[in-house]
């Protein structure tokens, strides 16, 4: 597929998302380590261009399901900070006033129906989404967003053949972080353990439009989530977009760890970059290459980019606040919002 | 009010829900089951065509389909067909449907049903003859609703299809058959609202599907013994009605439960502990369950008649609760 260079607008448009959610992410993992949560949890520090750059081509009525490193995604699609802080938090004033918690956070009213913390189940339930939305004849999208160890749950590959023989406008969007994770043998996370030398043979068995592409190219993602989005608003059915990042070294085994912290200085200063996790840093890194590359096409001075950094940093800081300041909920409402 | 089978009611209810809602669509058409009355949903086919999916043999993608497409704002009725394949939906139903609007603080709906035909069907054995009803009522969040004649089973799948939560439709093959009196127009019947099927003094009997069949039949035949037996239906598990019981309890002090999921953990075990817990000083004798033992089911005939909750099993345990030689737990508080 060929990628034309993003304009102006949408650049900064997906930088300012891709701040948010890792300026987000960096105030969770302070806020647990601070003992404010207690519960195991994912961040989403090194995918922030494949989010960003999808929900950037996603309109307000599109809906979306994800899976367990889901704050990203939220945050990018424009959920309060305080509000999705709140809720990692368990406090009344969440998003989901402390039923759900970062394994299940969402925001329906973003079109945002769901985090599913069981591994595949939200692939299923944006095929169902999708199914919705062909019932009701609109023209909007839904996507799911997973990581690669999906596609080892037999749900997945159900959902693709439904989705491909009802030509559902569904938009699977498979965030391949397995490179550079550690394996169980390192004492690491599990990794995808898979027969298949390419999970895009999958989808493609049931004759589903498949792209890969670099995670942490926003051009790249933007155009593949912006082509399917075009399929499935044109009835041609489902898209799989597998997009690959490197797995940002803090992803150590069972809680997240400060492995890294972010200086944007460091986009255009690769003198400051140190610390054992500099070759990630220097190439790996999706905000500090997205930083670099709107600086060097001329979209924004560094100064703006840094006023920009500043700006979320504040925000992020204000929501964290917020929830922290929230009050729990009361224990007499355990029992309410079971049913409608 | 004319006659009407069960199966033509079911048809009823959903041709209804079609034509008024557009949202409203079936995935999975074999609502009826195998046997004979199956023809009945080709006017749906025809009527419909184009609000009916048939999807392929994957209970967890359309379990977890209907769950994503409730929350998209559409009324999906998911049909499971014999509901031992709905464990292999498990997870959607369990972890997704049940769970999400609790999950979401409220602001979710999962306007879901989930349709399947539970029990003992003659030669279903091991695989085809589940009887779900206790497990899922032990998922919070879930409506779970057993029909038995042709009127509620009409009125109740109105009440489901309208309601925004997820609901198990849960029928029973060998209730297709059956003729009642069942209204030309448009009604609903209640979730939590259970029915007096037959009013009696003396024993409380409580049923909920196809047999409630066998309740009717034992109370009838109780009649020469000079025992009159009050069938209680509640309907629906998820709500329960509590009340329409334990009053029942009250008149009769005495509690008989036929049901068909397995003894442990089951639909009667549920309804004793309910009892013995809001109702203990109402009972002159024993609570008596008379269920499926705890074995899978077998195939051959005279071992699956073995394990059925029948008419005969129920008034052999009337007579037991009602023989004045046994002792009386305690004085009654009429």
């Amino acid at each position: 597929m060929k990628v034309s260079p993003l304009d102006r607008k949408t650049s900064l448009s997906i930088f300012d998302r891709m701040l948010m959610m890792r300026y987000f992410e960096e105030a969770v993992l302070r806020l647990h380590q601070e003992r404010q949560f207690a519960s195991h949890f994912h961040l989403y520090i090194g995918q922030e261009a494949t989010g960003a750059a999808v929900l950037e081509a996603l309109g307000d009525k599109d809906l979306i399901c994800t899976t367990h490193r889901n704050h990203g995604h939220l945050i990018g699609r424009g959920s309060d900070p305080g509000q999705t802080m709140a809720e990692i938090l368990g406090r009344s004033s969440g998003l989901n006033r402390g039923r759900g918690g970062t394994l299940h956070a969402s925001d329906p009213s973003r079109g945002f129906l769901s985090t599913s913390a069981i591994v595949g189940g939200c692939a299923g339930l944006a095929t169902g989404a999708a199914f919705g939305i062909k019932t009701k004849r609109e023209s909007n999208v839904a996507v799911g967003f997973f990581g690669d160890g999906s596609l080892e749950e037999g749900l997945v590959i159900e959902s693709f053949n439904i989705a491909a023989l009802w030509k559902l406008p569904v938009i699977y969007v498979c965030e391949n972080n397995s490179a550079g994770a550690m394996g169980p043998q390192q004492g690491g996370y599990p990794t995808a353990i898979t027969a298949t030398d390419s999970f895009t043979r999958l989808p493609a068995a049931y004759g589903i439009h498949c792209v890969k592409v670099d995670g942490a190219d926003i051009a790249a993602v933007y155009a593949a989530a912006t082509e399917a989005t075009q399929r499935c608003r044109a009835g041609q059915g489902p898209a799989f977009i597998e997009a690959f990042t490197v797995r940002w070294p803090g992803s150590s085994p069972l809680w997240p760890e400060p492995a890294t912290v972010t200086d944007l200085n460091e986009a255009w200063d690769p003198a400051r970059l140190k610390g054992p996790h500099v070759a990630w840093l220097r190439d790996h890194d999706p905000l500090l290459r997205t930083a670099r590359d709107i600086v060097a096409h001329g979209y924004v001075s560094q100064d703006e980019v840094m006023a920009h950094d500043k700006d979320a940093r504040a925000r992020v800081e204000a929501g964290a606040a917020f929830a922290i300041e929230s009050p729990m909920p009361l224990s007499e409402t355990a029992h309410e919002h079971v049913f409608a | 009010m004319r006659k009407m089978s069960y199966a033509g009611a079911i048809v009823e209810a959903l041709r209804t829900s079609l034509s008024e809602d557009p949202t409203f669509s079936l995935v999975g058409s074999y609502v009826l089951g195998l046997g004979p009355k199956r023809i009945l949903m080709d006017s749906i086919r025809t009527e419909f065509p184009d609000r009916l999916y048939d999807p392929p043999t994957s209970e967890a993608a359309i379990v977890s389909i209907g769950a994503g497409a409730a929350m998209a704002g559409a009324r999906p009725f998911v049909d499971i067909g014999t509901a031992s394949f709905s464990y292999v939906g498990w997870s959607p139903m369990v972890n997704e449907a049940a769970v999400a609007r609790y999950m979401s603080g409220g602001s979710l709906r999962v306007p879901v049903v989930y349709h399947m035909l539970h029990g003992l069907r003659g030669g279903g054995a091991g695989q085809h003859s589940g009887s779900p009803q206790a497990m899922l009522w032990n998922a919070p969040g879930l409506e779970i609703v057993l029909p038995s004649s042709p009127y509620d089973v009409k009125g109740l799948m109105r009440s489901a299809i309208k309601s925004d939560n997820p609901t198990i439709f849960i029928n029973h093959a060998r209730l297709m058959d059956i003729e009642g009196d069942v209204p030309v127009e448009d009604y609903t019947v209640p979730f939590g609202r259970a029915d007096i099927k037959r009013a009696g003094r003396d024993v409380t009997l409580v049923a909920t599907s196809f047999v409630v069949h066998a309740a009717m039949s034992a109370a009838e035949q109780l009649v020469a013994d000079g025992i009159e037996v009050e069938v209680v239906d509640p309907r629906t598990l998820v709500p329960l009605d509590h009340k329409t019981i334990l009053d029942s309890v009250y008149r009769t002090g005495r509690l008989v439960i036929i049901d068909e999921a397995p003894l442990s953990c089951g639909v009667a075990s549920e309804i004793s502990a309910i009892i013995a817990e809001e109702g203990f000083e109402y009972l002159r004798s024993p609570v008596v369950r008379v269920t499926r033992p705890d074995i899978p089911v077998p195939f051959s005939k005279p071992l699956e008649d073995a394990i059925t909750p029948t008419a005969d099993k129920v008034i052999a345990a009337v007579r037991r609760i009602m023989d004045p030689r046994l002792k009386k737990s305690a004085p009654r508080l009429s």
